[in-house]
């Protein structure tokens, strides 16, 4: 054999290029004639000009790429079970997965079913398949989601509480903030929720603390699975980047659409900031048993993925088109982050009200203590007596920590975010409508009040979404009992006595609580109280609760 | 202050209340197990009849929440029960559409390498460039209305299972895209032919017609009907099988035929899903008579523009055939086809109206 053949050689064969493939595809779509089609789900933008694909990709490449996704992601799981991982895994990493894969698949899932809605207004067809391979992704996403979340309930040690997943999503009152971001992908305006709060600031901002920063701590506490699940997962958002980036790429030009796009950059990214730093931040800063101080916090993560590659990068350049960015607004929520302690407060809120939730909450200990003072100078200060209240409340020999003169108060909930008004002195209230409510912020404030509405800045805004049903969890079981509250919400073990919620790790009966340690403890929502109260008393109450509160021992 | 504890977090290393509920307890299994399709699919888009104790809590500006049953006419006492047949989640559909894509390069490599293509009657290559390139349209506009269509379904399912169908139409208007284009590499074939066939010729409007009817249709149920109930059969099956696949052979066309042979298995899986949703919205007890009418009222809208569509191309049997084609009789068996499929369902002929 001539020694220059080669196999390549021999089988090669004349191919069309990744461009023409890409152009024919393209040209798949026309103009029809005979029926009009009618835009089911409108938007106040102006979108006239058809989007460029930037991936060039089509599905005959795509399908093997991601069957050959898959393999490597069952494969690994497979090996994590030889390899014992479930041994050496710190259940209270575990335990906060509960949480977090009961609340991501419906997003996952909204996303998909978004870009049915993106795939309309879009003009022309140069992107469909960047919006097929969008919608075929995120029901990958969903289902394995869903699939690692049993495979943890058949393997770790308290399967409670993955066996109830989806029925826990619905009715807990930490999900909430789950479905906040899930509706807001496919409710309201068409670009609004496909384009901006979805691949603009969700997934180019935050997937990167989703899908990155949480696999790394994964990692660090024994988890395997979760590294190798959300890593391929984020494999896929660079598609979606791509389609988002485009897409705005084709409207950022149009003058008219300047000031909904100053309007919604501003809501989608305060209310990413709210709802994903709240339940990441948490789950990475308090569901780690890793207090290596050289690892980077939940703050060092974010300035680098949110403030330095989204922000800087990303957000600022918007502006030569004419883009109005509210500096401020990043700025404040990282105040909130390293200033304000939002992640810190959310947890301590989370944890405070362990008893509807539908997880363990492990309490913090010395070396968490250590760690936090390290990387948050003052923590201790301010959250040290509360973790030390948590533990000496985590057996059921006295009531919840909840109902213990403790100090701390039981949070209004934003009706915005969803997330409760944590920030004590931020906290603000405001009538919509004649209807009194309270918010988080005052960009929260501004974004139910002034942003959801039928007009913006004096144009009619008729496709701009609202915020509407019963989103105030509390209010659902204003005046109830807390057993049964719990037994309501079935967050109730299969001996139909012992709570899945549990404020510690001990896997013993004898330490568990039960429905008897939760009878005859009232349920209350702040805000149906406050909408009693008379006009002086609200504003003493409201003045009060700015002022904060101070944690004593129990 | 607690020390927390640490221990093994391999299941069985404890015992305690609730340590052995190792299966998804907040739905029924259609079988006696819960399949992982169940598993990974049931109730992860939530409704507001089961789960969902806050309601949807954002709307459009009339009221209408993020999803709720007012987006189709067809009504139903529980969407929930619906499983599709294919039990297809992602990893099925990947591993399918996969092989598919793999299996039609190796075809399509092996053929080109040993001059197939070349072999080709002439006559045929014609009827492929100019109406097997027009027919890639049409798979186009399904595959849209339908990835359109899985936005408002309410349940997880329902949508899904019309998400994999979109995702098998939009495949294969992209493989016969590109096949024609390779195959184009070897053998003269004009690459916009089939848009300009799809646009101008008269073959093909009464096909564009019908596509653009489904592609105008709002309600997913409805578009779902007619995708699978009404044009596949009476058209798109008709056209691949009955005239690409038996035709192809005898013009000495081995590759095009496989190249669209997957289209069949697609069809079987997707209108095996669309009648187990249509017989159990039409077997309803509350609803049933209701949703038979509303789905007889689709055929009404539907059938005249598929008769229309399989009139019109007519012509192109006359183009590519050479003895072995029958028209007549392809155009009987596709309308007994969807005749039987209306009876599977429980759907009568509207007055007038015959198959």
């Amino acid at each position: 054999m001539a020694a220059d053949l080669s196999l390549s050689k021999i089988v090669k064969q004349k191919s069309i290029s990744v461009t023409e493939a890409t152009q024919r595809i393209a040209d798949l779509g026309w103009a029809p004639d005979y029926f009009e089609e009618i835009l089911k789900y409108p938007t106040d933008y102006k979108v006239e000009k058809a989007p460029k694909d930037p991936m060039k990709q089509v599905l005959r490449s795509y399908f093997p790429m991601q069957e050959e996704k898959d393999n490597r992601v069952y494969g690994a799981l497979d090996a994590a079970l030889r390899g014992d991982m479930f041994r050496n895994v710190e259940p209270r990493w575990i335990e906060w997965q509960k949480l977090f894969l009961a609340i991501i698949p419906f997003p996952e899932i909204s996303a998909a079913r978004s870009m049915a809605i993106q795939g309309q207004i879009a003009p022309g067809e140069n992107l469909r398949t960047g919006f097929t391979m969008q919608m075929i992704d995120e029901f990958r996403h969903s289902t394995i989601q869903m699939n690692l979340k049993k495979w943890y309930m058949e393997n770790y040690v308290d399967p409670a509480g993955f066996d109830i997943t989806e029925a826990a999503f619905g009715k807990c009152y930490a999900t909430t903030i789950g479905r906040q971001f899930g509706e807001g992908f496919i409710t309201g305006d068409a670009v609004t929720s496909t384009n901006v709060y979805l691949q603009v600031v969700a997934e180019t901002a935050f997937t990167n603390t989703l899908f990155v920063a949480m696999p790394s701590e994964a990692a660090r506490n024994g988890d395997y699975a979760l590294p190798t699940i959300f890593l391929s997962v984020q494999s896929d958002e660079s598609r979606h980047i791509g389609n988002g980036h485009s897409f705005l790429m084709s409207i950022v030009k149009e003058p008219e659409n300047l000031d909904l796009l100053e309007r919604d950059l501003r809501y989608a990214f305060w209310q990413n900031h709210a709802i994903v730093d709240a339940a990441i931040g948490t789950i990475i800063e308090y569901g780690t048993q890793d207090r290596d101080k050289n690892k980077e916090s939940y703050a060092e993560l974010w300035h680098r993925w949110v403030f330095d590659d989204y922000y800087r990068t990303y957000l600022l350049p918007l502006e030569k088109y004419g883009v109005k960015i509210h500096h401020e607004d990043v700025e404040e929520a990282w105040n909130r982050i390293v200033k304000k302690n939002y992640v810190h407060k959310v947890a301590q809120f989370f944890s405070f009200g362990w008893p509807v939730a539908f997880w363990r909450i492990d309490g913090m200990v010395e070396k968490d203590f250590d760690w936090f003072e390290a990387k948050y100078p003052g923590w201790y200060n301010e959250f040290g007596t509360y973790w030390e209240n948590y533990g000496k409340a985590s057996l059921p020999n006295q009531p919840p920590l909840m109902y213990l003169d403790s100090g701390y108060v039981y949070p209004h909930r934003c009706w915005s975010c969803n997330v409760p008004a944590l920030i004590r002195e931020d906290f603000c209230v405001d009538e919509v409508e004649g209807e009194l409510y309270t918010y988080c912020s005052e960009l929260c404030r501004w974004t139910h009040k002034v942003a959801f509405a039928g007009e913006y800045n004096g144009r009619p805004t008729p496709a701009m979404g609202r915020f509407s049903g019963r989103r105030q969890w509390e209010e659902l079981y204003h005046g109830w009992d807390l057993a049964d509250v719990v037994k309501d919400l079935g967050f109730v073990r299969s001996d139909g006595h012992t709570v899945i919620q549990q404020p510690h790790l001990h896997m013993e009966d004898s330490k568990m609580w039960t429905l008897d340690h939760f009878k005859g403890l009232e349920v209350r929502s702040p805000l149906v109280d406050l909408r009693a109260m008379s006009p002086a008393d609200r504003e003493k109450h409201i003045a009060e609760y700015q002022a904060g509160f101070t944690c004593k021992p129990i | 202050m607690t020390e927390n504890v640490q221990q093994s977090g391999a299941a069985g290393s404890s015992t305690f209340a609730g340590s052995d509920s190792r299966r998804y307890n907040y739905f029924e299994p259609a079988g006696r197990r819960a399949t992982l399709y169940e598993d990974v699919t049931v109730d992860v888009q939530p409704d507001p009849s089961r789960h969902l104790i806050q309601g949807w809590i954002m709307s459009f500006a009339d009221g209408m929440p993020t999803y709720g049953d007012y987006t189709t006419a067809a009504k139903c006492s529980d969407w929930h029960v619906y499983r599709s047949v294919d039990q297809e989640w992602s990893r099925t559909h990947y591993q399918r559409q996969s092989h598919i894509e793999n299996t039609i390069k190796m075809l399509v490599d092996n053929a080109r390498s040993d001059g197939a293509p070349g072999r080709f009657d002439a006559g045929w290559i014609k009827v492929l460039q100019d109406h097997f390139g027009a027919l890639k349209h049409a798979e186009f506009g399904l595959g849209v209305a339908l990835m359109k269509a899985q936005r408002d379904g309410v349940t997880q399912m329902v949508n899904n299972a019309i998400l994999t169908n979109a995702s098998y139409k939009l495949r294969l208007s992209q493989d016969i895209t590109l096949y024609l284009a390779d195959v184009g590499l070897d053998i003269e074939i004009d690459g916009d032919a089939g848009k300009k066939s799809w646009m101008e010729d008269p073959a093909w409007q009464g096909t564009r017609k019908a596509i653009e009817a489904i592609l105008a249709a709002t309600d997913h149920i409805e578009i779902y009907f007619a995708a699978n109930v009404m044009f596949e059969p009476l058209i798109g099956e008709m056209f691949r099988n009955a005239l690409i696949m038996r035709a192809g052979p005898a013009h000495n066309d081995f590759v095009t035929p496989a190249v669209v042979s997957a289209a069949s298995d697609d069809f079987r899986r997707n209108l095996a899903n669309t009648i187990t949703l249509l017989k159990m919205l039409n077997g309803d007890e509350t609803h049933g008579k209701a949703n038979r009418e509303l789905m007889s009222g689709w055929v009404e809208k539907y059938l005249p523009l598929c008769s229309e569509a399989a009139s019109g191309l007519e012509s192109v049997w006359g183009l590519a055939d050479s003895g072995e084609l029958d028209y007549a009789g392809n155009v009987g068996d596709a309308r007994l086809r969807c005749k039987d499929i209306l009876t599977e369902i429980g759907v009568g002929l509207p007055a007038g109206m015959t198959l």
